[in-house]
């Protein structure tokens, strides 16, 4: 049996996944900051100090909530949700912020940079950042900018500069491409705050090690709760950040499938989706070798989906590699299916999902009446829909 | 001995330093590459790289990253590279091209089936920007078997365990890129660059070539003085976006421009 927890390498390998793929500038600050992090990671100063932000900062733990109704409605296994939208900024991602930003300071970094699709991320960054007095720069592609204005406006509200990227298909890869030519020029000052489970080791270890508070609290809940471990997780994918913290702390419980939902967009069978996993193929992009988005040249192509959070061509190599390993299951929800669970769960149990985690949401409709009742299937309730109120309503054809 | 070995070897015995230029192909559009590149050797080039247009392009700066968009837009792919290398070769049978872009599009067709093809069209070396050479074992071998020089990268961040490490794998010639930042980037900093390349020099045995932030000929030649070779890239680039469709008048500027550069490098 493979032991998951062992991963990664010394040099950033999960099996033939992640690695280091930057230009020659970048080895040196990457080595610094594998060094400044497993120290970090060995002090328990550094993680009594994170534990403390994450209780009176951040709010954790989050709750694991039984949503009876939503389970009795859908006539099979009992839903369990992880309440990571009731974090500070209404998301997991302040999690990996709040663990990033401590690291920066201890590294005597002055200023941060981040990358951000739907806005999250950058929020959660402007937000640390504003906290420990740091400058922040966020990259964000000029067409997640109009989609997600209200986070634009939060980030300036906290201080950070917004940059709109208008290269390549202007989303989420593109502003990460932009951030990484900001830190190769700014690396003695700059600490850069990746959002999610990829680019090159260490930030794919390190941002899963951050996110596991919500793999190893659920499971303690869900033993505390219903005194025994679930049946099923789901999360859903696009770097896979809230996956991988919700599945790590399972990966050795052989009983817990996982289930990782990718975003499939107008359907997989379109070609406009956001699902490497489920319709990729292995390749390199941003540091790390992963499942790709490319067409026969090797190029990266656009990718489509509701939700500016998963509309990613790549995804954490972590995730690659438990995909072929058969460990977990990956699996695609189309646009309208997670509007379908949004309402849903917004209506029976007054709990409005971001559209990202509503794609975890909606396999699990598919998923729970396959189960008895007397199983547990736990859900990633990873974000707050408050910021795509106006994508569902103009979706919908309605003026707010 | 390779073509990027002769080149080097005839510069050093005719105590001239080299000068190495790049464009992307297919930029601004596929028809105007081969014309560019022997425009780029009767300025004066001594080796040509020929960027392959990537969707992502990490490590380049606003100029390059358009011309991989243009280039993108006729769906310039790295089979299309090789044939314009090898209409190229038809009549330039001696001035050394390098391959310079991503890994992905390399990885995707294969690394062996690559460098065959490589070799096959004419090219003598393959500079991979995002490949350093802690993951490279593989893409060094299949290069190798094709006779292909791996063409590896040092920047001003690079400690001298790298350096060394670098140094006993590269080959045809090792390019420091001189400041932090991307290409394009205006700042050519004399004197901590001259500081730098002394301390490659101890590890370093190979060919030496200096490269980013150079646009003028002062600045050329100040830099050929301390290295065997300079890379301008951006700068020409710019030129072809001038000019645009109008590639009678990108060929005639290209041509002065170097023309002027390699003046200014011979005379120092």
């Amino acid at each position: 049996m493979t032991d998951f927890s062992a991963y990664p390498d010394q040099r950033g390998h999960f099996g033939p996944y992640g690695g280091i793929f930057v230009a020659e500038t970048l080895m040196a600050p990457l080595e610094a900051l594998r060094i400044a992090y497993e120290q970090c990671r060995a002090d328990p100063a550094f993680h009594a100090e994170l534990d403390r932000d994450l209780a009176h900062y951040v709010g954790r733990p989050s709750p694991l909530y039984h949503a009876e109704r939503w389970s009795r409605e859908l006539g099979g296994a009992q839903i369990y949700l992880k309440r990571e939208d009731l974090n500070h900024t209404g998301a997991h991602k302040v999690n990996n912020t709040v663990g990033q930003a401590l690291l920066a300071r201890r590294m005597g970094k002055t200023r941060i940079i981040a990358e951000t699709g739907a806005g999250q991320h950058g929020v959660a960054s402007a937000t640390v950042a504003a906290r420990l007095g740091m400058q922040c720069v966020v990259y964000m592609g000029s067409e997640d900018i109009k989609r997600q204005a209200l986070n634009v406006y939060r980030m300036r509200l906290l201080g950070a500069e917004v940059v709109a990227v208008e290269s390549g298909s202007k989303t989420l890869k593109d502003a990460l491409n932009e951030a990484m030519r900001d830190w190769v020029t700014n690396v003695d000052n700059t600490f850069y705050i990746i959002g999610t489970v990829a680019g090159p080791h260490p930030y794919p270890m390190m941002v899963r090690d951050f996110q596991t508070i919500i793999g190893r609290e659920a499971r303690a809940q869900c033993l505390a709760q219903a005194g025994r471990l679930p049946d099923a997780l789901v999360a859903c994918v696009g770097g896979g950040s809230n996956a991988i913290g919700l599945f790590h702390p399972f990966l050795a419980d052989d009983s817990v499938k996982l289930y990782g939902v990718e975003a499939a967009g107008d359907g997989i069978a379109s070609g406009r989706h956001a699902a490497p996993l489920c319709a990729g193929t292995p390749g390199v992009l941003h540091g790390n070798r992963t499942y790709l988005m490319q067409d026969d040249d090797g190029q990266i192509i656009e990718t489509h989906s509701i939700s500016a959070g998963l509309d990613y061509p790549g995804v954490g190599p972590e995730h690659a590699w438990l995909k072929d390993c058969g460990r977990a299951h990956y699996v695609a929800i189309d646009d309208n299916e997670a509007l379908a669970a949004f309402h849903s769960l917004t209506r029976l149990e007054g709990i409005m999902p971001a559209l990202e985690s509503s794609h975890a949401l909606a396999y699990a409709m598919k998923l729970a009446p396959t189960l008895a009742k007397d199983q547990i299937i736990i859900v990633n309730l990873s974000g707050r829909g408050d910021k795509d109120i106006h994508t569902v309503a103009s979706r919908e054809g309605i003026r707010v | 001995m390779s073509r990027i070995a002769t080149r080097f070897a005839e510069l050093a015995q005719q105590r001239r330093k080299g000068l190495i230029t790049f464009i992307t192909a297919g930029d601004p559009a596929p028809a105007a590459t081969v014309p560019l590149l022997h425009a780029m050797v009767a300025g004066g080039a001594d080796i040509i790289e020929v960027g392959v247009p990537f969707s992502d392009p990490m490590a380049e700066g606003p100029v390059i990253q358009r011309a991989s968009e243009r280039a993108l837009r006729h769906h310039v792919s790295l089979h299309d590279v090789l044939a314009m290398v090898a209409e190229f070769r038809r009549t330039d049978t001696r001035t050394p091209v390098v391959l310079m872009g991503y890994l992905n599009p390399i990885e995707h067709m294969g690394y062996r089936a690559f460098a065959a093809a490589a070799q096959q069209a004419g090219a003598d070396g393959v500079i991979t920007v995002d490949l350093p050479p802690e993951e490279g074992a593989e893409y060094i071998a299949a290069l190798r078997a094709a006779r292909l020089d791996p063409v590896f990268l040092l920047a001003p961040t690079s400690t001298p365990a790298r350096i060394r490490q670098i140094g006993a794998l590269a080959s045809g010639f090792v390019y420091y890129v001189s400041l932090k930042g991307v290409t394009g980037a205006s700042t050519f900093d004399l004197q901590s660059v001259a500081g730098s390349v002394a301390a490659i020099r101890r590890d370093i045995h190979q060919p030496l070539a200096v490269g980013f932030g150079i646009k003028t000929p002062q600045v050329a030649a100040q830099a050929a003085a301390l290295a065997d070779a300079v890379v301008i890239g951006s700068a020409v680039v710019s030129i072809i976006e001038q000019c645009g469709a109008d590639s009678g008048r990108a060929i005639t500027e290209v041509t002065d421009y170097l023309t002027a550069i390699r003046q200014a490098i011979d005379a120092a």
